[in-house]
């Protein structure tokens, strides 16, 4: 606890213990109990209690006979649970006797404050708390404290019935955790006392008649069952099931509901997932059946489940259909990756099934019965069946699948992006698809090249790609650009996808999207390009037959669109294309880099958008790491050579860093009104100065004319006035005020979030007193 | 008679017709029989493995050996399309009749004729080819030619004068306007949303009603939306004209072919459009008037060549009454409705009545040419598919669903140039039906086999088909069909004195009667009642004799009974009245009372009582006295 707060707590335990002074916002409770909470999961709570008097005197004060607020003693006993989690704590608090005095028959629970339902849930909740340890459970059973919790189950407050239920739980499983010297004995004899007591509880309630103390019993039951599965509790469920079974041969069956739900979680998982499984593969194997050729099981269920399977269950009406084909999918797919999913997974079926439902959306299919003609009316261009079917196609691409499925699987993806019925969300899931199925396409072994099947299937893709390109609807056109850019960055170091690439008009095209009046699309278009261009796969400008388009280098025309395009998209991309060329070394930036970042620098750092700014630093931090080495692993594992930064060529990479004008960008950034940015460029001055710390070479004495006027200027610039220049830089005055800077503490200001002081423990404590008015002059943080 | 629709897909089977002469077309080899005889080298040609007729395009005329165009009184024309028949009606057959249209359906009509005889006047051909079409001869051609029905029948086009005299019979009529036909009838045109002035017609009388729904759109394009509220209480609902490509949406092919379009053009290639000069293009000028500019093509020339180029743009613009909402709102602010106007004074869109002339100066390539005729046999389309066919960079986009466009390619094989197939068929699809008809509710559907069963080639499309309930009536062709009603009532006016000596008596509560002695008149369909001549006064001579000649005898009228006969009342009336040993016996319909002593027979039955007994009328006038004493008289 920091000091502050250790001064404001006396008087706020006075304020808390005084009844004169009602607590109105019981908000307030809760956030410093979380506040102690927090304080006891990092520390000793011994300590804390030793180091704050106060806190034990408030404990004790409670206990006095006077008017105190339900809420105070609530949170009295609740906070008492807390720190008598620590079992030292609970040894140094036993002592004092204040633990049976709070918990025990004569503490509230004969009081009349007892009749408040927030004390009896503090009661609950404190012992929750302190039912840590072998001590406590002693504690428990000395104090009676077993049998109050018995009677509360049945209390008149919902909350406290049910925190007491759960209460029971812990405790049995405390108990049965045991102590150190080994585990439990599966025979219900030998259980610890505390165990025996709450297990003979729970077979008198099971045995009473009154409906109410079954439910009781039953819901006790079903949490340990569902929380727990140690080997006693099977011993447990052997030993009440005859109890159990009785209750299912009453008539009529006491407490349904909860017998139901006992015998759910009892039931043996494997079997139950399995019978979960059937059922959600029905309506899948419903549109199997529907659509088969021949008769038969369609493969997705065994035989005799099929039987009962009717296509009846789809077709009552679209809204019905499309809604449950919508959910199954859906719950396919997140099955999928799981590693606990049903084994084995019918891959297959499902691939089927998927590829059958596409074609029915689409009127492609063929379906043999009336029941699979139905189906077809009602699935007919169903946009949402579409959509969910081609991301659980997707998710199928993770498992193969029998090889005259998968050419059916790229068929019907290459009808639905070539139709031009294709809604643009429908033709955006065709391309992901698309993109997932070419990932897991078969390579020819030893060659990482396509294999001849996708090769043929790029070569049909790509005119469909190119006539998107040109569709009216931007959607349309920005998805085809990023199924451009994902397949450039996979394959485009591939001869078979380079060679058909080149020979389609997709890279023009590409280059025209540009211009797009979309700004997404001209945003897409960038990265598409930039990673066109990274992997050599541009065209040649265009030549005199295309009177359309200017001949301008790419580099020209993307630092055209930084410096003018009104939308922040485009310039994002440009951004982030640039510094991709830098750390991949692109043949337009290689040739003069510093030239092309300090141009890249000086547009960026003039741009209203943030991450327009931000990205410029992360393009500054890789010129950087090109010029001083890459930063020193945090790894405390790796071997790293103690290098010291040879003097010479430091001095000419900082000239190097000064003539692209880096500081006076990552100067300015520094003192950014939006946080991320002066963040990243306080990271990089860090850097920056870490690398430079070694080199002794350019030490100068920080006294110099230049020093203080570069200095002055920043004062300024941190003050919001910027206009004035920093001029041109020398490497040595650059260190010298970085050395001077208080970078650390800068970035300790930065990373904490803005409302950090509103939500400081110290701040909560003040409030709690000025709303009393013992802070009267203190200025309350206003919400 | 319902429409009347020329077929042209009988072109396909000639030659195009070369604006510029064409040494690849003139120069193709005469076909010649598997004997060798080479009689008719000079009437057909051989293309890429088809054969063509070298001769004037013909038409496939509406049927007139099965009626007698004579006989029909009315012709109702739904759209411009459907009507491109007339002439060959209204001027040789005898019609002396009258023809319905609205107003644009008549004046873009007339702009099709006037194109269509223009693309064929000004390419004269010497040549008409007709021995080809001997029954013997057609026999051993090769197909389609073998295959082509009614070969005789057809008909070179019509002559600018026939089309001037043919559209002077139509009378023009207005949405929701009633039109009398004969008093039998009367027929009121309502807006079907898919052409400018394009109609579904309500024909019916006081008791019956029919609709007619051709050609019909529920898209929001820019005609008047269609009329569907009047379309219910129909007996029976006549439909046919939907669309011809039920699986081509047509906003999918809208972005088909800008796609397509944007392609050519940016690998600068040029877009060939071959389409009609109305309908669609105005449609497709206006997505294009807001994709060019976002796909970078400003700067691209848009050329439509057509005779009638220049007034099918303006007519459009002038019709405002028979345009959608928001097309008509435009005209108060004042705007134009269709933004072609935009394009055409930004020089984005220049329009030619052909090649010829201005536009050989001003062509600038790659451009996006929209030109007729979309069966590519005759109009300036065919220069353009000579010119541009040998290089792959080139497109023919096909918009119009009339002509399949394998067929229309075949005389231009092979061909170098991408065709792309985009119909766009605005009409009623199966899915836009059945809700149509679930909202109309008519109680019969009559509609074409074609719609009742689906494609031949996708037998599993259910959706491809009319479903209503009860199924819908088919008919084919020479298939003469009665309609689901039978005409059991005719509405009857009263003259107003009439009415007003008319006495009603309430025998029921609400209900009343009052007989009434008329004459019953009836003239064109029309029947009034009309007050009886007064009894004719006995006057002597001529004149008297004369009267009774007009006027039909009138007898004195006996008054009419109503009300039923409670037995045991009569029985006891009878008792009362002196009548012994009586006994009443039920039958099926009624009661016998048997008069035992008297041998005399009562049958009291609901319609009808008869008194049995012999050859005592003072006994029979007796109970008859009794019988009407239970009746009300009137």
């Amino acid at each position: 606890m920091d000091p502050e707060c250790s001064q404001l707590l006396p008087a706020l335990c006075a304020v808390l213990a005084d009844p004169r002074q009602p607590m109105v916002d019981d908000t307030c409770l809760e956030k410093l109990l979380d506040w102690f909470k927090t304080i006891t999961e990092a520390g000793s709570s011994l300590l804390l209690l030793q180091e704050n008097p106060c806190l034990v005197e408030l404990l004790c004060h409670v206990l006095k006979p006077q008017d105190l607020s339900s809420r105070v003693l609530s949170f009295s006993l609740r906070l008492t649970g807390v720190f008598a989690a620590q079992e030292d704590c609970f040894q140094y608090l036993q002592q004092g006797e204040l633990l049976p005095r709070l918990f025990g028959e004569a503490g509230p629970l004969g009081g009349a404050a007892w009749t408040a339902p927030t004390v009896r849930s503090g009661w609950i909740q404190g012992l929750r708390s302190l039912a840590q340890h072998p001590s406590a459970l002693h504690f428990l059973a000395d104090c009676g404290a077993v049998d109050t919790i018995f009677s509360l189950q049945g209390d008149s407050s919902l909350f406290v019935a049910s925190a007491a239920g759960q209460l029971l739980v812990h405790i049995l499983s405390l108990s049965m955790r045991g102590p150190a010297e080994g585990p439990p004995s599966l025979q219900a004899d030998d259980w610890p006392p505390c165990a025996q007591k709450i297990v003979g509880h729970i077979e008198e309630s099971l045995r009473s008649t009154a409906t109410p103390q079954i439910t009781q019993a039953l819901n006790v039951l079903t949490t340990t069952f569902s929380h727990c599965h140690d080997p006693w509790t099977q011993v447990l469920w052997v030993q009440l099931h005859p109890l159990v079974a009785a209750l299912l041969q009453k008539d009529p069956v006491p407490a349904a509901h909860s017998l139901v739900d006992l015998l759910l979680s009892v039931a043996r998982p494997q079997a139950l997932r399995a019978q979960a499984f059937a059922v959600l593969l029905q309506p899948l194997a419903c549109v199997l059946q529907a659509t088969a050729q021949g008769p038969g099981p369609s493969g997705l269920l065994d035989s005799t489940a099929a039987d009962s399977v009717t296509a009846d269950m789809l077709l009552p009406s679209k809204a019905a259909c499309v809604g449950l084909l919508c959910q199954t999918l859906a719950h396919l797919e997140l099955l999928l990756p799981l590693p606990q999913r049903p084994c084995p997974w019918p891959q297959a079926p499902l691939l089927g099934a998927a590829v059958t439902l596409l074609q029915l959306c689409r009127g492609s299919g063929s379906p043999a019965s009336d029941a699979g003609r139905q189906l077809c009316a009602l699935l007919l261009g169903c946009v949402r069946v579409q959509r969910a079917a081609l991301d659980f196609l997707g998710t199928l691409s993770q498992e193969t699948g029998p090889p005259e499925l998968v050419t059916q699987v790229f068929a019907v993806l290459l009808e639905y992006l070539r139709s031009p019925d294709s809604s643009p969300t429908v033709l955006k899931k065709a391309f992901q698809a698309t993109f997932r199925w070419l990932l897991s396409s078969p390579r020819t072994p030893g060659c990482s090249d396509l294999d001849s099947h996708t090769l043929l299937f790029l070569r049909e893709l790509l005119p469909v790609l190119q006539k998107r390109l040109c569709s009216p609807c931007w959607e349309v056109r920005d998805s085809g650009l990023e199924f451009l850019t994902q397949m450039t960055r996979r394959w485009g170091g591939q001869a078979g996808f380079r060679h058909a690439l080149l020979a389609s008009e997709v890279p023009r095209l590409t280059e025209q999207l540009l211009r797009d009046p979309e700004s997404y699309v001209r945003a897409s278009a960038v990265t598409a390009m930039g990673q066109l261009s990274s992997q050599g796969l541009c065209v040649p400008p265009a030549g005199p037959e295309h009177p359309g388009s200017q001949q301008k280098s790419l580099l020209g025309e993307l630092l055209h669109i930084l410096s003018t395009d009104s939308e922040g998209f485009p310039r994002r991309a440009v951004m982030q294309v640039f510094t991709q060329w830098l750390r991949d070394s692109h043949a337009d930036v290689v040739g003069d880099t510093e030239q092309f970042v300090a141009g890249v620098l000086q547009v960026a750092g003039q741009d209203l958008d943030w991450e327009v700014r931000a990205q410029g630093l992360e393009l500054a931090l890789v010129f950087l790491e090109q010029m001083l080495g890459p930063p020193r692993s945090h790894c405390p594992y790796a071997v790293t050579p103690p290098v010291a930064a040879p003097a010479g060529p430091l001095t000419q990479a900082l000239q190097s860093l000064c003539r692209v004008r880096l500081f006076e960008f990552a100067f300015r950034a520094l003192f950014d009104c939006d946080r991320p940015v002066a963040q990243k460029s306080c990271d990089l001055l860090l850097l920056l100065r870490a690398k430079t710390a070694s080199s002794s070479s350019l030490q100068e004495p920080r006294s110099s004319p230049d020093v203080a006027s570069v200095e002055a200027a920043l004062q300024r610039w941190r003050a919001g006035d910027q206009a004035q220049p920093l001029g041109d830089l020398e490497p040595e005055v650059v260190l010298a005020v970085l050395r001077s800077m208080d970078l650390e503490g800068l970035r300790g200001a930065l990373a904490e979030s803005s409302d950090h002081v509103e939500k400081s423990p110290q701040s909560l404590l003040q409030d709690m007193l000025a709303t009393v008015g013992i802070l009267g002059e203190n200025e309350a943080d206003c919400y | 008679m319902l429409d009347c629709g020329l077929d042209m897909t009988s072109t396909l089977n000639f030659l195009p017709l070369p604006l510029v002469q064409s040494p690849r077309l003139s120069n193709l080899p005469g076909w010649s029989l598997k004997d060798g005889s080479a009689f008719l080298d000079k009437e057909l040609k051989e293309c890429s493995g088809h054969v063509f007729v070298d001769s004037v395009p013909e038409f496939c005329l509406p049927e007139t050996e099965l009626i007698d165009l004579s006989t029909v009184d009315v012709i109702l024309i739904s759209n411009y399309h459907c009507m491109m028949a007339l002439p060959y009606i209204t001027e040789h057959t005898g019609f002396t009749g009258t023809v319905y249209a609205t107003e644009p359906t008549v004046q873009i009509g007339r702009l099709l004729m006037e194109e269509l005889v223009n693309f064929i006047e000004r390419v004269p051909k010497a040549q008409s080819a007709s021995l080809w079409k001997n029954k013997d001869i057609q026999r051993l051609l090769p197909s389609p030619l073998k295959d082509a029905v009614e070969v005789s029948t057809w008909r070179r086009c019509y002559t600018m004068q026939e089309v001037n005299s043919a559209l002077s019979k139509i009378q023009l009529v207005g949405y929701s306007q009633k039109i009398e036909l004969f008093g039998a009838v009367q027929v009121t045109p309502l807006s079907s949303g898919y052409a400018l002035g394009s109609s579904n017609w309500i024909i019916q009388s006081h008791y019956e009603k029919v609709s007619y729904v051709s050609g019909s759109s529920l898209l929001t394009t820019h005609p008047q939306p269609m009329d569907q509220a009047s379309l219910k209480n129909s007996d029976v609902l006549i439909l046919t004209g939907l669309t011809q490509i039920p699986t081509a949406n047509p906003d999918g092919m809208v972005g088909e072919f800008c796609s397509n379009l944007a392609l050519t053009v940016r690998n600068g290639g040029n877009v060939l459009v071959p389409c009609y000069p109305s309908g669609v293009i105005y449609d497709l000028l206006e997505c294009l008037y807001q994709y060019i500019d976002s796909a970078g093509l400003s700067n691209i020339p848009f050329y439509f060549i057509s005779p009638v180029a220049n007034s099918s743009l303006e007519f459009s613009q002038i019709f405002a009454e028979w345009l959608c909402h928001n097309k008509q709102t435009k005209v108060y602010l004042p705007e134009p409705p269709f933004p072609h106007a935009e394009l055409i004074q930004t020089n984005k869109l220049k329009h030619y009545p052909s090649l010829h002339g201005d536009f050989s100066s001003d062509f600038r390539q790659p451009c996006v040419v929209f030109t007729g005729h979309p069966s590519l046999r005759f109009g300036d389309v065919v220069h353009f598919m000579e010119l541009w066919g040998k290089s792959s960079l080139n497109t023919v986009i096909f918009t119009e669903p009339d002509f399949s466009y394998l067929e229309a390619l075949a005389p231009y094989q092979p061909l170098a140039m991408k065709c792309i197939y985009c119909p766009i068929d605005t009409r009623l699809n199966f899915i836009q039906v059945s809700k149509l008809l679930k909202e109309v509710q008519p109680l019969h559907v009559v509609c074409p086999e074609q719609y009742t069963q689906p494609p031949p080639a996708q037998s599993h499309r259910m959706d491809l088909m009319i479903d209503c309930q009860p199924p819908a009536m088919s008919y084919r062709r020479a298939e003469v069909l009665a309609l689901p009603f039978k005409r059991r009532y005719e509405k009857i006016e009263i003259m107003p004195e009439l009415a007003d000596a008319l006495v009603p008596m309430e025998i029921k509560p609400g209900i009343s009667l009052a007989t009434v002695s008329a004459v019953l008149h009836t003239k064109d369909n029309k029947h009034v009642l009309q007050p009886p001549p007064r009894p004719a006064q006995p006057s002597g001579g001529k004149k008297r004799k004369r009267a009774s000649e007009d006027i039909p005898d009138c007898k004195v009228l006996k008054p009419l009974l109503s009300g039923s006969i409670p037995v045991e009342q009569f029985v006891q009336t009878l008792e009362k009245h002196g009548f012994s040993d009586i006994k009443v016996e039920d039958t099926a319909k009624g009661h016998i009372v048997l008069l035992q002593e008297a041998e005399t027979l009562i049958q009291i039955e609901e319609d009808s009582t008869h008194i049995i007994c012999d050859n005592d009328e003072m006994l029979r006038v007796r109970l008859r006295d009794l019988v009407l004493k239970f009746l009300q008289k009137f």
